[in-house]
């Protein structure tokens, strides 16, 4: 079954686009890298698949649906430099905050919802620290907070940006076998990644992104030298070039109007 | 006394959140830019009639945000100077139709916009049936203040995550903008309410400093409410009865013992992380 | 009528001292201003505004009178100390740039409101022009003000051009000025300085609330303008001293009008004409791109029509078959046929069009471009061959000679795209 399909997919910041025509397919129960080098466009590609992003064209379905349809099923792990970790808030706080609902925001956390969130935080090791504000934490243990959020919601397909970003050895091993015990659940867990040396070892599945799809397959067939030099060689200048001639001149990037051939 | 303690409630619970979402600025900005829907309400309806002045300063509240968002977005103005043009502005506009329509009916000079004083608002008495309920600025807060302690209390998840971790919460479905705009308009109607009683600057004072001393000393976003409120009290308390003794402004005062007491907890907490270090080494 | 010449005759003595001082004022906060804009540090303008006004009560009970240079010592004093607490506050507890500013600003501003009611109860007879600080008046300016602004304009002018570069180098990136050895904390305590006295100058003319907008607004809206830094500081003037010109005006023609509030509108007037009309970022000059951008691709959509239509044979074009081969809207189409034959590209016969010679050069380069770009897009970037067409449909109209030549190299001169259509040169 297919988790995520991406289609015609193009994405642009102020009318420059990062993502050109992107179309993937990811299937379940995997754990799936995307992997790309800087500012190829994976936090704006998980950024877009979260719907935090109108795409400029195309669409991503999840599960086959509407993201809307399928929220509660999808779990975001935002990088962890994205919040300030200052905030009055406690790992407890932070978790409970996994099971707040569109339409219960208004409500009180049932009994259901607080042993839920208990249990994330014990999968996670973390009930020692589960009333220690989130600043007085390592970055590892931060990160593992975002993980037992993403649990405590329950869902089905989990995007991680760089979750193992500033995380020790001995922490990365931890979240790794986590990430594989849910992916034997049946679960699909993708996740933004920087470390090359690291992919063949983490990823059933990967992603290879550069402003378009490079590859996408088992980890296998897509870490080719050939694949690689083509995502991280440095040919793309051309593109470059074209893209700030689009900014310049306000050019549109996707013609209107329907053209027979 | 009273009116200060609820105004300084009110703007405390907001205070905090704005602190949190780091768009302190953003309710300065409102709270002089409200100005302009103020005086347009005083000079359509010919009194100070609370309905219309809160429908002025909202309309502007919300006028402001757009503003400051169109210069961001069309120009790409950074933020800070995008909040000091819009603010400017408004409040300009402000003063000018207080120049124009002097002489007309409108009771509001330009001290009062920048002061305030809440010892005024004593004189403005209402009577029902000839018992004296409360003056008209303690009635009209007390309402606003019921809606934002409701607010806050039920719309505590609501803002909690939305103030954490905006990208977050929009995964999950929520509506981001419509909290955002709910919390700077009932920062808006707040200000326009301090507006006679403390004046545009020192609305922020209110807004700012007793949640920031209250953060300085918790990590508990439930305590760092209570503790603002408490911060909110002394100083209104303190400022009020030494305005008095002294014989200066109530409002101003306010602000001052509010800031002074910042610096004490301040400093108290330097002292006390000074000395745990101190213990540390020397049981060590 | 009678005020407009009398006033801009500047004959007389009131206004043309008002003018002047409007001018200086602006002339400073512009410069200072621009420095602040580009620091990304504009709101410190208000801070350092509502702060320093403290610090002229206290001057004023020091001095026991309304002297200018005792006031701004105290103002300077003032503004300095809340400064440096503003940014201890930042460095040393986990609040944020904007709380700290907001409670700099309120707790400074409600000290002076303190000082100032006490000395309004002490009844100094000299204490009535300090209420000039919070709301400001232009109108209030003594020669003796002008002579002070006049020296601080001119050692503020002085300071920007002796030490241009390292403010600039500053501005631009601290750290990267520091790993160049410069004294850092020096420059900038001298650009705070700088912030401080052209505060504490145009203060007198608009009050602690709008000071701001005489430091942030002119920048803006010079930066709209242009990139250079000189240019900015030159702009932003002009702007800041037109508006204060204005501002002066209004407040002399109509009765009881301040000049602040109006020097701040006019100045946002300003900031909105600049964001319409500005060339190149003004949302006028983007309109008129785009229209530019939209003609150019119909006319080089209906040449390539030309191109591929000749291409499988065709041999007398006309609109129908146009049409048929791609969709325009007729009424587009006849426009667009009828400028390319005004340019000479087109020629007509009656209801049939045909190619001149130079609009088959033109359709080839278009049509190459088209085919070029497929091909880059499958050789080089891996995309399948279903999905390039869109894609080229639209860059075709966006390479340049430039980028042409780069691909003809890349894709070593090639004479069939993806689609095994050939390549025409
Ligand atoms: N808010 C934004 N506005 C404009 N451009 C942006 C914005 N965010 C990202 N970009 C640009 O989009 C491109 C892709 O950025 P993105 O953050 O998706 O890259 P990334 O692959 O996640 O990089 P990294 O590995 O550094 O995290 C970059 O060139 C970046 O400069
Ligand atoms: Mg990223």
């Amino acid at each position: 079954m297919i988790s995520l399909e991406a289609h015609n997919l193009t994405v642009a910041y102020d009318k420059v686009p990062v993502l050109w025509d992107i179309d993937f397919e990811l299937p379940t129960g995997k754990i799936i890298g995307i992997i790309g080098p800087n500012g190829s466009g994976k936090t704006t590609l998980l950024k877009t698949i979260m719907g935090l992003i109108k795409p400029a064209s195309g669409y991503v379905k999840v599960f086959e649906q509407d993201l809307d349809e399928v929220r509660q099923r999808v779990a975001y792990v935002p990088q962890r430099e994205s919040v300030d970790w200052d905030f009055p808030a406690s790992v407890q706080d932070v978790v409970e905050m996994g099971r707040y609902r569109k339409n219960s925001l208004f409500r009180r956390l049932t009994q259901t919802d607080k042993e839920i969130v208990a249990n994330a935080i014990e999968k996670v090791k973390l009930t020692a620290f589960k009333d220690r504000q989130i600043s007085q934490l390592s970055g590892g243990q931060q990160q593992r907070v975002f993980i037992a959020r993403a649990l405590a919601q329950g869902a089905d397909i989990f995007f991680m940006d760089e979750p193992f970003v500033g995380v020790d050895a001995t922490t990365e091993t931890a979240i790794l076998d986590l990430l594989t015990t849910m992916r034997d659940e049946g679960k699909t867990v993708v996740i933004v990644h920087h470390d090359l040396q690291t992919v063949s070892g983490y990823f059933d599945h990967l992603v290879l992104l550069n402003t378009r799809v490079i590859a996408c397959g088992p980890t296998a067939e897509v870490l080719t030298q050939e694949n690689l030099s083509n995502a991280y060689g440095g040919q793309l200048t051309l593109l470059s070039k074209i893209q700030s001639i689009i900014k310049e001149k306000e050019f549109p990037i996707r013609e209107k109007g329907f053209e027979k051939r | 006394m009273l009116t200060a303690v609820l105004i300084g409630t009110s703007c405390s619970l907001l205070g905090s959140f704005l602190i949190l979402r780091k768009s302190v600025m953003i309710g300065d900005a409102i709270s002089h830019s409200v100005l302009p829907g103020i005086v347009l309400a005083f000079i359509f309806t010919e009194e100070r009639a609370a309905l219309p002045i809160l429908i002025g300063a909202a309309v502007f509240g919300v006028l402001t945000t757009m503003f400051i968002q169109f210069l961001q977005r069309k120009s790409n103005v950074q933020e800070g100077a995008a909040i000091g043009i819009s603010f400017t502005f408004f409040f300009a506009l402000g003063v000018i139709m207080i120049a124009l329509s002097t002489g007309g009916n409108v009771d509001i000079d330009q001290d009062c916009v920048l002061f305030g004083e809440i010892a005024s608002t004593y004189l403005d008495k209402i009577f029902v049936n000839g018992y004296f309920v409360g003056t008209r600025s303690i009635l009209t807060i007390a309402p606003v203040l019921l809606i934002v302690i409701l607010f806050v209390v039920f719309g505590m998840k609501g803002l909690r995550l939305t103030s954490f971790n905006e990208d977050y919460a929009k995964a999950l479905g929520i509506n981001v903008n419509a909290w955002n705009y709910a919390l700077l308009m009932l920062v808006s109607i707040t200000a326009v309410l301090s507006f006679e009683a403390v004046g545009a600057v020192l609305v922020v004072g209110f807004l700012t400093i007793p949640p920031a001393s209250a953060y300085l000393i918790t990590n508990n976003l439930s305590k760092m409410l209570w503790l603002s409120v408490v911060f909110t009290l002394l100083s209104a308390v303190g400022g009020t009865l030494l305005a008095l003794t002294l014989d200066v402004t109530i409002s101003g005062m306010i602000v001052s013992v509010a800031g002074i007491l910042f610096l004490l907890t301040w400093s108290g907490k330097i002292i006390m992380t000074k000395s745990k270090k101190i213990e540390k080494l020397s049981e060590v | 009528m009678n005020n407009l010449l009398e006033f801009f005759s500047f004959t007389n003595p009131t206004v043309r001292t008002v003018v002047l001082g409007t001018v200086l004022i602006a002339v400073c906060s512009s410069i200072v201003g621009t420095y602040t804009y580009l620091r990304k540090r504009s709101l410190v303008g208000d801070v350092v505004a509502h702060a320093i006004f403290p610090g002229i009560c206290l001057g004023f009970v020091l001095s026991g009178s309304k002297n200018p240079i005792f006031l701004m010592l105290g103002a300077i004093a003032a503004g300095w100390i809340a400064l440096v607490l503003m940014d201890a506050i930042v460095a040393k507890t986990k609040l944020k740039t904007d709380t700290a500013q907001a409670f700099i600003l309120t707790f400074f501003f409600g000290l002076g409101t303190v000082f100032l009611a006490y000395i309004q109860k002490s009844g100094s007879a000299a204490q009535t022009g300090l209420h000039d600080f919070l709301l400001g008046k232009a109108a209030n300016i003594t020669q003796f003000d002008l002579a002070v602004f006049g020296v601080i304009s001119l050692l503020l002018i002085l300071l920007v051009l002796t030490y241009y570069k390292v403010f600039k180098l500053i501005s631009f990136n601290e750290d990267y000025a520091a790993s160049l050895g410069y004294n850092v904390k020096f420059y900038r305590f001298l650009l705070t300085t700088m912030t401080v006295v052209a505060v504490a100058v145009g203060i007198q003319a608009v009050g602690v609330v709008l000071m701001s907008a005489l430091l942030i607004t002119p920048a803006a809206t010079a930066r709209l303008w242009t990139h250079k830094l000189q240019h900015l500081m030159l702009i932003a003037g002009i702007f800041g001293a037109l508006s204060g010109i204005f501002g002066a005006y209004v407040s002399y023609a109509a009765v009881n009008m301040p000049t602040g509030p109006w020097f701040v509108v006019f100045l946002t007037f300003f900031a909105l004409l600049s964001i319409f009309i500005a060339p190149k970022n003004g949302i006028l000059s983007k309109l008129k791109q785009k229209r530019i951008n939209a003609n150019k691709i119909n006319r080089e959509n209906v040449l390539k029509t030309f191109y591929n239509l000749m291409e499988h044979g065709a041999e007398q074009i006309n609109t129908q078959l146009i049409l048929e081969k791609r969709s325009f809207v007729p009424r587009v189409l006849e426009a667009t046929l009828h400028k390319l034959k005004h340019q000479g590209l087109v020629q007509r016969k009656g209801n049939i069009y045909s190619l001149t010679e130079e609009g088959m050069v033109e359709a080839k380069r278009v049509v190459r471009l088209h085919r070029l770009w497929e091909l880059y897009l499958t050789k080089r970037m891996n995309y399948k061959e279903d999905h390039i067409h869109g894609l080229a449909e639209s860059m075709e109209h966006i390479i340049t000679p430039e980028i042409e030549k780069d691909l003809l190299k890349e894709l070593d001169y090639p004479t069939q795209d993806p689609h095994q259509s050939k390549i025409p040169y």
